[in-house]
């Protein structure tokens, strides 16, 4: 039992992970409709960012707001040079330059800061806590409750900040329909880059943990892959679902992992193992099959 | 002035809806199949061969199938690779467990069988479409490349999925040599592209396109949608099965179910973005842009390093390619969205009037 | 001249659709006789185009009966309409942007269509012959709307009006018995407006289609059919000719205002 707690727990926490990069993709897409294939890459040049400046002699409080100004600015120029020309193309058009976008970053940000692995301290240790190892037998990451609550402050402040301040109800109106936002006078092109200045601060945040968890290297960009069923279960525009969405996709994938293979094995033989890989899909898949607008997405109606 | 369809009148139907109504046109293509055929082999080197014609034909037909399912019936599918992967290994299995079975028909059937999880995996576009479709076959992408390595039966069991593809009996003679090949491979590709060219202009193109531009409108004039869409599929699937196949046989001679991964289904999305969705031309010059890019970049940057004295390494090459695919990408979808078969159809218009200005 | 007007070919009856809480329709029934004109009528938001939509199956009423030629229809679903023979346009254009007139047109012919792909594939005999065949149909058709300058150009090109033209093409080439015309003038502009009345007199006259259309221009709607129906807030508030309806006091009271 307690085994079992343990998977779900640490399933839980990298669900978290999930999140935290699916809050990315919810920014841009609640605001722009646009879906942000490069949201991983831009995890990933985010953490480079960091790394690369504290290599070149910055302390870390120095490199995050240096790699914020980077991200903004990577933003701000994404919006200009790109997503301006794509506005009256249909979205499948903005979604595949998103994924020219990703495959272009992940092409410049080595080439700048250098491409081999490397580690991201933030003083922050990857062990048992003990307390728990020791009166109840379970392993549960320090470093993983660490990042639960970076999550849950970073969410309650897009809440606060969506809800309640002017800027974020821009946002609101300019996701609901760009035309209406546009005639009552919200500067859209100003709207559109400090959203993905948003992103982008997402991004770093999320950049940060994962890159002090696995290491800063290119395997970050496949983080974005794994948001997607994130997103699926989430739905699209929701943050509350990007958190419940990577909750299930983490503890789901941890479960299967480690319950599934025993038993296929015992019935079919042959190595089971490597099940995480398509499982979050699958799932999603059948999830979208039941309700394709997610759990706290918007039904999305065609009128004729 | 040359490319003018002046004095060309069409006096009967048949005529207007002949595959190549401008003669030039098919002057145009009855001598590009005349050169393939006959002036290629004679003229190009063994590293061409190898390298490059059979690698482009190969993939020339993948996009094909991906424009059908994406470009024609406007369905986004990221799993073009996992489905090469279902055709190469299926040809493998059927090479390897019927006794003397033609290496065509081991093509054939390992297109159906391409076409048949096609089917499967198309079956939940009855209820998704746009971005949450392309998650579905980014499923069908890492499902299918985990199957293939984690049953052992598919690969004979070898470990960890690797193949060695059995050698090609043609009619009695083996095909070894690369012209030979290439030969067999640009007959299967010329007769499919024809075979794709006649269904997309006919009805069956028609109920495609009609139900990627519009699909309620589609059902409302008397389309099925769910047949449509499955249909669409399955044709994709199979000739990215078939594809498969070659790259297994005629290219490759030996696979591994990760040698066909998302990489590569982006790869074959790339082809029908920069060649033109929506065309069966833009296929082949997608597929010929991004197979030539990288030995293009592989020439040219190392000589530009050079003249300029800046620091060079292989890794660098592969990021300045990544760059390039990334921002090529970008600078098509905003300036030319229909890729280089419209910029091919704009050239072709200057055609009708040069050398005259207007 | 009169022409005459047959039975009853479509009968509505207790008609209610909602959508979740919005009730679009509300207890509606009215009948079409064959060959007539029958025009739907109302301010803004009266369910006209809902009662189109419920009329060829792509929404389904959750109360009432539909009686289709005399037989009562169960779910109807939209290609199923098509199959029946009934065709239709669009208040907002639904033409394929990608595809030229002639194809567009062409596709309206496809319940008519009995190759299959692989027959398209090889390009030989039944498919060859049908292409062929149904393209002389087309033709008839565009000639008929006498858009024979604009047959290859895509659809996306061409200006509002020509594009509503079109539409209605691909509508008649389906040979249809009944046609839904969902405003076919709307934003054109008097000599487009007089053009688009003569083609559907013509098709009603010498076809023998039987016409549901939904108008906005009194003059039009006065002038042209025989029978109209007038929908307020989802409930119907008239039905006759149309110098009765237009007489009706509740009719008057709906389109001008309470204080007329």
């Amino acid at each position: 039992m307690n085994f079992f707690l343990e998977v779900l727990i640490g399933g839980l926490l990298s669900g978290v992970m999930y999140a935290l990069v699916a809050l990315g993709f919810v920014m841009i897409y609640k605001a722009s409709g646009v879906f942000n294939f490069a949201q991983g890459a831009m995890v990933y040049l985010a953490a480079l960012s960091v790394v690369g400046c504290m290599e070149k002699g910055a302390p870390l409080w120095l490199a995050i707001i240096l790699a914020f100004a980077i991200m903004t600015v990577f933003g701000i120029a994404t919006e200009k040079f790109v997503l301006r020309k794509l506005v009256n193309q249909p979205p499948i058009a903005l979604f595949m330059a998103t994924i020219g976008l990703a495959f272009f970053i992940e092409g410049v940000a080595p080439m700048i800061f250098g491409s081999e692995p490397r580690a991201l301290e933030l003083g922050i240790v990857d062990e048992p806590i003990p307390w728990i190892l020791d009166n109840w037998n379970m392993v549960i990451s320090k470093f993983d409750l660490v990042a639960a609550g970076v999550a849950a402050v970073l969410v309650a402040t897009l809440a606060l900040f969506f809800q309640y301040t002017r800027i974020g109800r821009a946002l609101r109106a300019v996701a609901d329909d760009h035309q209406a936002a546009l005639s009552i006078g919200i500067p859209l092109q100003h709207i559109w880059a400090i959203v993905w200045g948003v992103a982008g601060f997402v991004a770093l945040v999320a950049g940060m943990m994962w890159g002090a968890r696995n290491g800063v290297q290119f395997a970050l960009t496949f983080t974005a892959l794994k948001a997607l069923p994130v997103l699926i279960l989430g739905g699209f525009t929701s943050v509350p679902g990007a958190i419940v969405g990577g909750l299930i996709i983490g503890a789901s994938e941890k479960l299967a992992e480690i319950y599934i293979p025993p038993v296929m094995q015992d019935l079919f033989g042959g190595n089971f193992g490597g099940i995480e890989g398509w499982f979050p899909y699958v799932l999603a898949l059948l999830f979208l099959l039941v309700r394709p607008e997610g759990l706290f997405g918007e039904k999305h109606i065609d009128r004729v | 002035m040359l490319y003018r369809e002046a004095g060309q009148f069409k006096t009967t139907y048949a005529a207007d809806q002949q595959l190549f109504p401008i003669r030039q046109d098919r002057i145009g293509v009855i001598t590009l199949l005349l050169v393939a055929f006959f002036a290629v082999p004679l003229l190009a080197s063994e590293y061409w061969f190898s390298a490059i014609l059979i690698p482009f034909l190969i993939f020339a037909l993948a996009a094909l199938g991906l424009n059908i399912l994406t470009g024609y019936a406007g369905q986004l599918s990221l799993g073009s690779a996992a489905f090469m992967a279902v055709g190469a290994y299926a040809a493998y299995n059927f090479q390897l467990r019927i006794e003397g079975i033609p290496i065509l028909v081991s093509f054939a059937l390992a297109g159906l069988t391409a076409a048949g999880v096609g089917i499967l995996f198309g079956l939940p576009t009855l209820r998704i479409k746009g971005f949450y479709l392309a998650v579905a076959t980014l499923a069908a992408q890492f499902f299918i490349v985990w199957c293939l390595t984690k049953f052992p039966w598919l690969s004979n069991n070898s470990s960890s999925g690797v193949i060695s593809t059995q050698q090609l009996i043609f009619f009695g003679h083996e095909l070894k040599t690369p012209v030979e090949k290439y030969l067999l491979v640009l007959s299967i590709v010329v007769v499919m592209a024809l075979a794709a060219k006649n269904m997309v202009r006919s009805t069956t193109g028609r109920a495609w396109m009609a139900v990627r531009d519009m699909d309620v409108a589609a059902s409302v004039i008397g389309i099925k949608l769910m047949p449509t869409k499955l249909l669409a599929f399955a044709v994709s699937s199979f000739y990215c099965g078939v594809a498969g196949a070659m790259y297994a046989f005629c290219y490759l001679g030996s696979v591994e179910p990760d040698g066909f991964s998302l990489e590569m289904s982006f790869k074959i999305l790339f082809m029908i973005i920069i060649g033109g969705v929506g065309s069966i031309m833009g296929s082949f010059l997608g597929a010929a842009f991004i197979l030539l890019l990288p030995i293009f970049l592989d020439i040219a940057l190392p000589f530009f390093a050079d003249l300029f004295g800046l620091p060079f390494s292989s890794a660098t090459v592969s990021h300045i390619q990544i760059t390039v695919f990334g921002a090529l990408i970008m600078f098509f979808l905003i300036v030319e969205p229909h890729g280089l078969a419209r910029l091919w159809q704009i050239a072709k218009e200057k055609l009708r009037l040069w050398p005259f200005p207007h | 001249m009169s022409k005459k007007i047959g039975d009853v070919i479509l009968d509505l009856q207790n008609i209610s659709l909602r959508f979740g809480g919005v009730k679009a329709l509300t207890d509606i029934s009215f009948n079409v006789r064959q060959h007539e004109i029958r025009a739907i009528i109302g301010p803004n938001g009266a369910g006209k185009s809902s009662m189109l939509n419920v009329i060829n199956g792509v929404y389904h009423p959750q109360e009432g009966k539909i009686f289709w030629h005399g037989q009562e229809r169960k779910r109807m679903e939209p290609h199923m309409a098509a199959q029946q023979n009934i065709a239709r346009t669009f208040q907002n254009i639904a033409l394929f942007k990608g595809m030229s007139v002639l194809d567009n047109i062409m596709t309206g012919r496809i319940t008519k269509m009995k190759a299959n792909f692989i027959e398209h594939a090889l390009w030989f005999g039944r498919a060859k012959n049908e292409e062929l065949e149904h393209r002389k149909k087309v033709e008839e058709v565009i000639d008929f709307l006498e858009i024979q300058h604009i047959r290859k150009t895509p659809v996306g090109r061409l200006p509002y009006g020509l594009q509503k033209r079109v539409e209605l093409g691909r509508a008649l080439a389906a040979e249809p018995s009944m046609l839904l015309l969902d405003e076919p003038m709307a934003g054109m502009n008097v000599e487009e407006k007089q053009d688009m009345c003569r083609f559907i007199l013509d098709v009603n006259d010498q076809f023998g289609t039987t016409i549901v259309l939904i108008e906005h221009d009194m003059g039009v709607v006065m002038d042209i059919s025989d029978r109209v129906v007038v929908l307020d807030y989802g409930k119907k508030i008239g039905d006759g000719v149309p110098e009765e309806v237009k007489n009706n006091e509740d009719v008057i009271k709906a389109y001008l205002g309470a204080g007329h």
